[in-house]
């Protein structure tokens, strides 16, 4: 949720918080339970609840709603809360299907909240759910012939498919990666892997090949590989390898500062690309074997 | 209280020994005077900063005038402390937990309170008392914790010789304010349905209103306690809880709207002309994944008005209808008495995470103005009659991948925003940055929390400081910083004319409210806690902070 967003922005702004991650997320709080009767639940559980509350919990077609997320089961203990709804059953108060009274024993109980509370304990963080099985997802929707004639307008400039981009379907076949590849002009080696990257990845793969010319009064340049910059510093390695750093209102005085970034036109494409030319373009890619 | 210290300002002129006198008297004020009288929290922000925003407008403008455009590059260390989350000493304990949960470090990541020279400041669980002349520690309660996130915590409220604050594990603490021994304690919410607790309480008279967080696509609410004995007043949930609840016709089914979020986690306002408290919800549940939550999704994303008396709305303006990309409008709204067409109004505005500017009607809720005040925003197809950005289904999470502007982030995030009525102008960070987020979760019955996506962070467009016409929109100045990496923790303005912000590169800097001229900076690192000033013994502070350290900045 947002809280946990705030958190990632604040290891954005505080590289020491990055160290401190939260221990564990709320869904591990109560500790996995004791797996002999957790098994026993499972039977139980796919006997008669899984039909309609779904293999998973998150609800099923029969029309049981999700009890992963059921703040009646969370709030559940040793089954003080589910036996008394297994028993009674539930009429949902809009209609439709009926959870009909299934006189359970109190060990019975147990052991299905047992089960339930197992299953919650595999949640992962941020309320996401427990992992399932991998769904085989098609990302290669684009058609490659459309971005063909984009990349010939907009990259050609910079790129060719015999030279630099030659067989780049080969070399990233995944293609998840090879559009966050050409999108942000990462190189395979230095890209993020998948999953919730580290934020700053991207800012700091651009910046090492940043370029910055600093002209100093009475006409002195110095030019490097940029390391920071903010309004009142300029910092950079030169090709020899010396590091100089300027203050920007100070003396002698920085009359200019000019930033070459070779990525700047990557970043001019994010505001100009549309999903569909994002999909062209990766199928295109995809096709350079 | 206040009174006696500006009287103590007045007497400098007239000799120590009498100051010296008055001190002594104060330290042992009688019983009688509290720390501070929920009557106090009306006051403009000046003096002291009794309460979250500083006062209820959230405008965080002060009226101390010591420090100006002219003499601020003259601003100098007063003193700097790092708070320290280790128990050395007397430390005052409560809690229900063994003691054992790991905290980690400080981080000041809210407000800090200052009364009478005595600054307030938190830390999940921790709550230190220390004295704002120099930076020295007075007192320290230490929270037992259960367990559960311990994100920030985004600081305390006073009620007369009380302090309130809520803990990771969903309790209001009571403690006394002069001595950090704890009150009473009570449950706000239940940990084991996953909440966690980090918002600032606020005091309004002899109420104290409390918000939680939930990742679980758990219902949102806010309450209100009774400060004295820690007894519920009212619960207000976000989102529909039973059949013919308002709002109802926005989700698909009572089962979805019961878990469909709406957390209250960043303090609103208050307008005690109407009795109205005006705050924003959060993001609807499951996060990335609408497709089990057809609909716009009420109350979520959404600006609201809640009469203090009963709990019950007044009237409301969602700013994201049906959001899914975890863009919540838990921003600090700023009140407003502006004037819109030649006309005087009551106002209230908010820039939200999803990239658009608001200005309202507060008494009403009539929507007057909506502008984008994010300069790459790529989500929207446009505005509705009623001026609310319509969402573009196209830029959700897809399977193939959504070119997206903002990342999750948003275009601003709790850092506060100002507002200086003197030049009318709201003050606001503003991030621009791009990511592409893949629906990794196609399940017809959606995800849960914040699953069911991935994302691929391609960087930031630009990052910037934008003054906007609270009665357009349009931005006035903005200033780009060249390399800012996040929008700078939070804003402060005052009456001299001057704006403070980190830059997102660790600098602290004051610029000119009227232009955004840099005027002084200061290299201390990335400002996690938003600036704020206040005056000891006659001499204006200005705080600010970053991770577990405070600094004090005044002129000599
Ligand atoms: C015939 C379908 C059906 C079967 C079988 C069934 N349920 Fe249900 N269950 C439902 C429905 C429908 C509801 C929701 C009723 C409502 O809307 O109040 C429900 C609700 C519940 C709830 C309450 C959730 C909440 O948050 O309020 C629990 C707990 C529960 N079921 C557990 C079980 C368990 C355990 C079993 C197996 C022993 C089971 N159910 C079998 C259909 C079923
Ligand atoms: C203005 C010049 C420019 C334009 C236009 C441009 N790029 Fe790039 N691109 C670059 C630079 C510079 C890099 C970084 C190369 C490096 O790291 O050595 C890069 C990197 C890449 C990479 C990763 C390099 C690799 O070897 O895998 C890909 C893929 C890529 N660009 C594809 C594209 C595509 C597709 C377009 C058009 C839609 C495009 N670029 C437009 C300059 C450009």
């Amino acid at each position: 949720m947002r809280v946990f967003l705030a958190a990632l922005l604040a290891v954005l702004s505080l590289p020491i918080d990055a160290a401190q991650a939260p221990p564990a997320y709320p869904a591990q709080q109560r500790g996995p339970g004791d797996p002999v009767l957790a098994a026993r639940g499972l039977t139980l559980y796919t006997s008669f609840c899984r039909a309609c509350h779904g293999a998973d919990m998150r609800g099923g077609d029969m029309g049981g709603p999700n009890l992963l997320r059921s703040q009646l089961v969370l709030g559940d203990k040793n089954g003080d809360a589910i036996g008394p709804v297994v028993r009674a059953g539930r009429v949902p108060a809009a209609g439709g299907t009926v959870m009909p009274p299934m006189p359970l024993p109190d060990d019975d109980v147990r052991a299905l909240a047992e089960y339930m509370h197992s299953v919650v304990f595999t949640a992962q963080p941020q309320g996401a759910p427990p992992p399932s099985a991998a769904v085989a997802l098609n990302l290669l929707v684009g058609n490659a012939r459309a971005g063909e004639r984009y990349f010939k307008a907009e990259c050609a400039s910079c790129h060719s498919t015999t030279g630099d981009l030659a067989g780049i379907g080969s070399r990233v076949p995944n293609i998840e990666q090879l559009q966050n590849n050409w999108v942000s002009g990462r190189r395979p080696a230095a890209a993020a892997p998948p999953g919730p990257p580290g934020p700053a990845v991207s800012a700091q793969t651009a910046r090492s090949t940043v370029r910055v010319t600093v002209t100093l009064a009475g006409g002195e340049q110095v030019t490097g590989r940029l390391v920071r910059m903010d309004e009142f510093t300029v910092s950079l390695t030169t090709d020899a390898g010396d590091y100089r750093s300027f203050t920007r209102r100070g003396t002698p005085r920085v009359e200019a500062v000019r930033v070459d970034d070779p990525l700047a036109g990557h970043r001019a494409l994010w505001t100009k690309l549309s999903n569909k030319t994002m999909h062209d373009v990766t199928a295109y890619l995809a096709g350079l074997k | 209280m206040k009174r006696a210290r500006m009287s103590l300002v007045q007497l400098i002129g007239t000799g120590l020994a009498l100051i010296t006198l008055t001190s002594a008297t104060l330290a042992q004020a009688p019983a009688a005077a509290p720390v501070l009288a929920p009557e106090a929290l009306k006051q403009p922000l000046a003096g002291d900063w009794t309460s979250y925003s500083g006062d209820y407008t959230g405008q965080r403008y002060s009226r101390l005038t010591q420090v100006t455009p002219a003499n601020v590059k003259n601003l100098t260390l007063a003193w700097a402390t790092r708070i320290s989350t280790d128990l050395r000493g007397d430390v005052a304990t409560g809690g229900e937990g063994k003691g054992d949960f790991p905290v980690g470090q400080a981080a000041m990541r809210g407000t800090v309170l200052e009364v009478n020279g005595i600054l307030y400041a938190t830390s999940p669980d921790h709550v230190w008392a220390i004295d704002g002349r120099d930076g020295r520690e007075l007192w320290h309660f230490f929270w037992k914790s259960r367990g559960s996130l311990h994100i920030g915590n985004r600081g305390a409220a006073i009620w007369n010789n009380s302090l309130l604050f809520e803990t990771p594990d969903n309790y209001l603490v009571s403690i006394d304010v002069r001595t950090g021994k704890e009150n009473w304690h009570v449950e706000i919410a239940d940990l084991d349905q996953q909440y966690f607790s980090t918002m600032a309480p606020i005091v309004v008279g002899d109420q104290v209103l409390v918000g939680t967080g939930n990742d679980l696509d758990a219902p949102g609410f806010l309450q209100s306690f009774d400060a004295r004995t820690g007894k519920r007043n009212w619960i207000h949930y976000t989102v529909p809880m039973n059949p013919g609840d308002p709002g109802l016709d926005t989700w698909p089914s009572l089962d979805a709207a019961r878990h469909g979020g709406g957390q209250v986690w960043v303090p609103g306002v208050y307008d005690p002309e109407t009795n109205l408290y005006i705050f924003s919800t959060g993001n609807p549940t499951p996060g990335y994944t609408g497709i089990s939550r057809k609909g716009d999704n009420l109350f979520t994303c959404t600006l609201m008005a809640v009469n203090m008396s009963t709990g019950k709305m007044a009237w409301y303006y969602q700013t994201s209808p049906h959001d899914t990309h975890d863009w919540d409008s838990a921003q600090t709204p700023v009140l407003i008495d502006g004037v819109i067409d030649g006309k005087p109004r009551k106002l209230v505005s908010t820039a939200a995470r999803n990239g658009y500017f608001f200005t309202l009607d507060r008494v009403t809720g009539e929507h007057i103005v909506t502008a984008p005040f994010g300069k790459t925003i790529n989500w929207s197809k446009g505005l509705r009659k009623t001026g609310q950005p319509e969402p573009d289904p196209e830029k959700s999470a897809i399977v193939p991948g959504s070119l997206v502007s903002p990342m999750e982030a948003g275009v601003t995030n709790w850092p506060p925003p100002a507002f200086n009525p003197d030049l009318g102008l709201f003050y606001v960070a503003e991030s621009n940055s791009f990511n592409i987020l893949y629906l990794t979760d196609p399940d017809p019955r959606g995800s849960m929390g914040l699953g069911g996506k991935r994302w691929s962070i391609l960087g930031f467009e630009s990052n910037a400081l934008r003054a906007i016409d609270y009665r357009n929109g349009k931005a006035v100045w903005r200033r780009e910083w060249p390399q800012g990496a996040s929008m700078g923790g939070g804003l402060l303005t005052t009456a001299t004319g001057l704006l403070f912000s980190g830059d997102g590169s660790g600098n602290f800097v004051a610029l000119d409210a009227k232009n955004g001229d840099i005027l002084w900076h200061t290299r201390i690192g990335s400002i996690s806690n938003a600036p704020q000033t206040f005056e000891i013994d006659g001499r204006q502070h200005v705080l600010v902070g970053v991770g577990d350290m405070l600094y004090s900045f005044a002129i000599y």
